[in-house]
């Protein structure tokens, strides 16, 4: 928090424990404001930033990401009727990807549990929540609290990232497999480090105290030297996202709390996220309105699109038949696959077009000197990530 | 403890006040088995008589009987279960600081008391006023149609709300449109001259309200009242013999005639829930009992944050409910006296009946000043009965109970109750000495509750007669809150029928009545 409430605004966006590190790596001044941050968007160029996620290593400034800590004897209970997902099966050190929804069984967020001890979890979302968390609270022994300034975040991704970790000093770090949590110390600084990412590659995530940030980046920094470590911005990382099949909030879907008009709320069933919607598990949040929506069947679903030609579908509406007469849906992140060598897209299809193997068609705008054209381009309806290496999920990691 | 496997009910009615008994006794005439938990060693839960001071018994809630419809009272033959009347069509004057008192007869043609352009005024504006109330009384009669669903049931539902205000003709439609969003100051200034017959008009927008005559919607409170008492047949203000705990019994007979269990001293500490169903309750004992249908005569917040819990509900609902506007703002004071009270200037049959405090609308509104502040009035404004005038058999020999409202008397007191009490007491007192000297000195005992106290006494959560405020956003389809206006909530099998349900409290039965039917069409 600032230090003073009544002064917050003199500063409207604030600077992450890595920000010096950062502005003396950027080449090119681009800065984006990220939850009240100032962060990196690009540093080099954004394809040779990606290249290094796939085929080297890379570090990005995590710490905007909103931290809540949740405690207390209630503490399952609660985060249980929060999520959709069970979290009774989630193990101390384990992480799980989760969302959560309002009554109407509509998307609020999405995110991922920490659980750090036996009642003691972290949940981190894209959005500030604390509203709806403390209304779920309400009949539960459990504590709830903002530590986004506590705990500076990065995220260390790419198929030599494990090696980093080792050369850097930490024993037994290949040893975590997906979705683990260990505890580790780099140059005598507790830290914290679990294997999760946004990348869809082998990679880190590395939890510390704010006064070592900057240690522990040097620290990486100089261990990767030899592996091709790279600082990266959110652009890079968006292909990389994209490539994996992972929802970006207010891009692929916006927060039911957010929309204003009806009908654009999104269910999970909806976004492809049925498999974290566990019916078994007792109540939560919107059980009964999605039990209902299995049993209507779905209206539109979010699917992978892979579009013929190379030219990303930016924003395109999509059709059931090349002259364009019958709109079924709309482009929400598109992107020619560095990697994949595919022109790929995240959609949200009207039923029955999203079965996989349908075919849809895009409309794609070119502007060519200024000079607008109009494409229809066929897009076929597969299967999503895009891109997922068995590296991300070997473990020992191969050590290269 | 071991469940003998013949407790299984069709369903449980959670606390037997009159609403519970109302719908315990309609559901237990269909056939079912219906088992009636009530906390206390008496059924009644607000709408109960008991003993202040030693031989003096009074309605310790409402006092007055004027909002059950006769027809329900009709179906359960409650005359029948042994209903008897002290008083029937009792009057309404309003006691006056320095004036002569001002008896309040809608049907007279001429009142005493008032300008011929206040009397003309008052005969038009009570048939206009008549008028409105008959057109929203078919509201009260079935559960309020949902908005923004495509069931013909709620269509239908809405068109004919719609129809009767179209039927009121051009000229009263748009007067109702009019003044359906005015505070009662206003539309009382509008008519009348005599600051009295303002007074006392527009008291009956705040009684029982968290409202002052110019908070905005008191007309529509008003309204809402005057169709209630139209729904009811407009029948006027009566006493039950034995007061307000006799009807309660002969509901309990009408309930254990039909059928039902009823248990006192079975205090339900819980809901159970299975699969997302209501199945049963455990006691306070242990105990549990099982059922088909759990019916909760309990005011909202208790029945979902207390005896249900959070857990099995959505968090929105559950915001809904923390944020339902539910504190009491009135007391009831019960003094015991050695002798009958003798007010000024009044006949005998205005003694028997509702006096009221309430001189001007700038009265009330003082009076509700303090309390928007978290203090009592300096000056209340109350409904004053002396029921044993009627029914001799609640005081002792030549000595009389007399019982008041007494408005405003915030929940949450500033002060705190300890001191806050005898502050009120003081205020209510002198006020009453004004109205009859010398009542002071035949006090023999008083009793005031505080909603506090109700809160405790009658397990209602914020001590508030109607459970829920009445107010524009916590009434008819959205009372008490979406997800749960038509009886049925969220968690199937588990119904509300208490006076936080549409069409609310005042000893009205219709909540229950409308429960029941909800129950017999949704749990066939």
């Amino acid at each position: 928090m600032s230090e003073s409430p009544a002064t917050h605004f003199t500063q409207p966006l604030q600077k992450t424990p890595f920000h010096e590190r950062a502005r003396a790596l950027s080449q090119v001044d681009s800065f984006i404001a990220w939850a009240g941050y100032t962060t990196v968007d690009v540093f080099t160029t954004a394809e040779q930033e990606y290249f290094a996620i796939r085929n080297a290593c890379t570090l990005y400034d995590l710490t905007p990401m909103v931290k809540y800590r949740i405690a207390g004897r209630d503490a399952l209970a609660y985060l249980n009727r929060l999520v959709t997902r069970d979290v009774a099966k989630l193990k101390p050190d384990r992480v799980a990807y989760c969302v959560w929804c309002n009554d109407a069984g509509h998307l609020i967020d999405d995110g991922t549990i920490f659980r750090l001890g036996e009642s003691q979890y972290r949940l981190c979302t894209a959005e500030r929540q604390i509203d709806w968390l403390l209304d779920s609270s309400i009949g539960f022994d459990v504590e709830i609290s903002e530590v986004t300034e506590q705990v500076a975040a990065l995220s260390l991704q790419g198929p030599t990232s494990c090696a980093v970790l080792k050369a850097a000093g930490l024993q037994g770090v290949e040893k975590l497999r997906m979705f683990e949590i260990g505890h580790f110390a780099l140059q005598g600084r507790a830290l914290t480090v679990s294997r999760t990412g946004f990348t869809g590659d082998l990679g880190y995530e590395l939890w510390m105290e704010p006064e070592q940030a900057e240690e522990i980046w040097d620290a990486l920094m100089a261990a990767g030297r030899s592996r091709g470590i790279r600082a990266i911005g959110s652009q890079a990382l968006n292909i990389a996202r994209i490539e994996a099949g992972f929802l970006s909030p207010n891009v692929d879907f916006v927060s039911a709390e957010h929309t204003i008009r009806t009908g654009r709320d999104r269910s999970p069933l909806e976004l492809g996220l049925g498999w974290l919607v566990d019916f078994e598990k007792g109540h939560f949040t919107g059980r009964r309105a999605l039990k209902n929506e299995l049993q209507r069947g779905p209206r539109r679903r979010l699917v992978g699109l892979d579009i013929a030609g190379n030219k990303p579908a930016h924003n395109a509406l999509l059709y059931a038949d090349e002259r364009g007469r019958r709109e079924v849906g709309s482009v929400s992140s598109a992107v020619w696959s560095p990697t994949c060598k595919r022109n790929i897209a995240l959609a949200m299809v009207d039923a029955p077009h999203f079965k996989i193997g349908a075919t849809v068609w895009a409309e794609i705008y070119l502007s060519r000197e200024l000079v607008w054209e109009r494409r229809m381009s066929r897009a076929l309806v597969v299967e999503r990530p895009f891109f997922a290496p068995e590296r991300r999920r070997a473990t020992p990691p191969a050590d290269t | 403890m071991a469940t003998p496997a013949s407790a299984r009910y069709d369903s449980i009615v959670i606390g037997a006040g009159h609403n519970g008994l109302v719908c315990a006794a309609l559901l237990a005439r269909t056939g079912r088995s219906v088992l009636v938990l009530e906390a206390s060693a008496q059924v009644g839960g607000a709408a109960v008589t008991r003993e202040f001071a030693p031989g003096f018994r009074v309605s310790a809630g409402a006092h007055l009987l004027h909002l059950m419809p006769a027809d329900l009272k009709g179906e359960l033959k409650l005359e029948a279960h042994g209903l008897e009347w002290a008083a029937q069509r009792l009057e309404t004057t309003a006691l006056l600081a320095d004036a002569p008192p001002l008896k309040l007869d809608q049907g007279a043609a001429a009142q005493t008391g008032l300008s011929a352009a206040d009397t003309q005024a008052y005969a038009k504006y009570s048939a206009r006023m008549r008028r409105f109330a008959a057109a929203l009384a078919p509201l009260f009669a079935r559960p309020p149609p949902r908005l923004g669903t495509t069931a013909w049931g709620d269509r239908l539902a809405l068109l004919s709300i719609g129809w009767q205000i179209r039927r009121l003709g051009r000229r009263d439609m748009r007067e109702l449109l009019r003044i359906g969003g005015m505070n009662v100051y206003d539309l009382l200034q509008e008519h009348f001259e005599s600051a009295a017959l303002k007074g006392a008009l527009g008291f009956d927008a705040v009684l029982g309200a968290n409202f002052g005559v110019r908070s905005p919607g008191t007309v529509l409170t008003l309204l809402y009242r005057l169709a209630a008492e139209s729904a009811a047949g407009n029948a006027g203000f009566s006493q039950p013999r034995g007061g307000m705990g006799a009807l309660c019994n002969a509901l309990a007979q009408a309930a254990q005639a039909a059928g039902a269990v009823i248990r006192t001293g079975a205090k339900v500490n819980g809901i159970l829930v299975e699969d997302d169903r209501a199945g049963g309750v455990v006691l306070e004992s242990g105990e549990r009992a099982f059922a088909r249908n759990v019916i909760s005569n309990a005011d909202p917040k208790t029945t979902f944050l207390e005896l249900l819990g959070a857990r099995h509900l959505d968090t929105g609902f559950v915001r809904r409910v923390k944020h339902l506007r539910a504190r009491g703002l009135a007391a009831k004071l019960h003094l015991a006296l050695n002798r009958a009270p003798r007010f000024t200037g009044l006949t005998e049959s205005a003694q028997r009946g509702r006096l009221l405090v309430a001189p001007s609308l700038e009265h009330i509104e003082r009076a509700y000043n303090h309390a928007k502040y978290g203090e009592v009035s300096a000056a209340p404004a109350m409904e004053v009965t002396v029921p044993s005038m009627n029914d001799s058999a609640l005081a002792p020999p030549g000595q009389h109970v007399l019982s008041a409202i007494v408005q405003y008397a915030p929940y949450a007191l500033k002060e705190g109750w300890e001191s806050g009490r005898q502050r009120l007491v003081g205020a209510a007192l002198e006020t009453l000495e004004r109205a009859a000297p010398g009542l002071r000195d035949s006090v023999i005992a008083a009793e005031l509750l505080t909603p506090a106290d109700m809160e405790q006494e009658f397990r209602i959560s914020g001590g508030h007669w109607h459970h829920v405020d009445l107010a524009f956003d916590q009434i008819l389809m959205v009372r008490p809150v979406p997800g749960a206006a038509q009886y049925s909530t969220p968690v199937d099998g588990l119904y509300l029928c208490g006076a936080g349900c549409h069409p609310g409290g005042g000893v009205m039965g219709v909540a229950g009545r409308n429960a029941a039917l909800q129950v017999l069409r949704t749990s066939p």
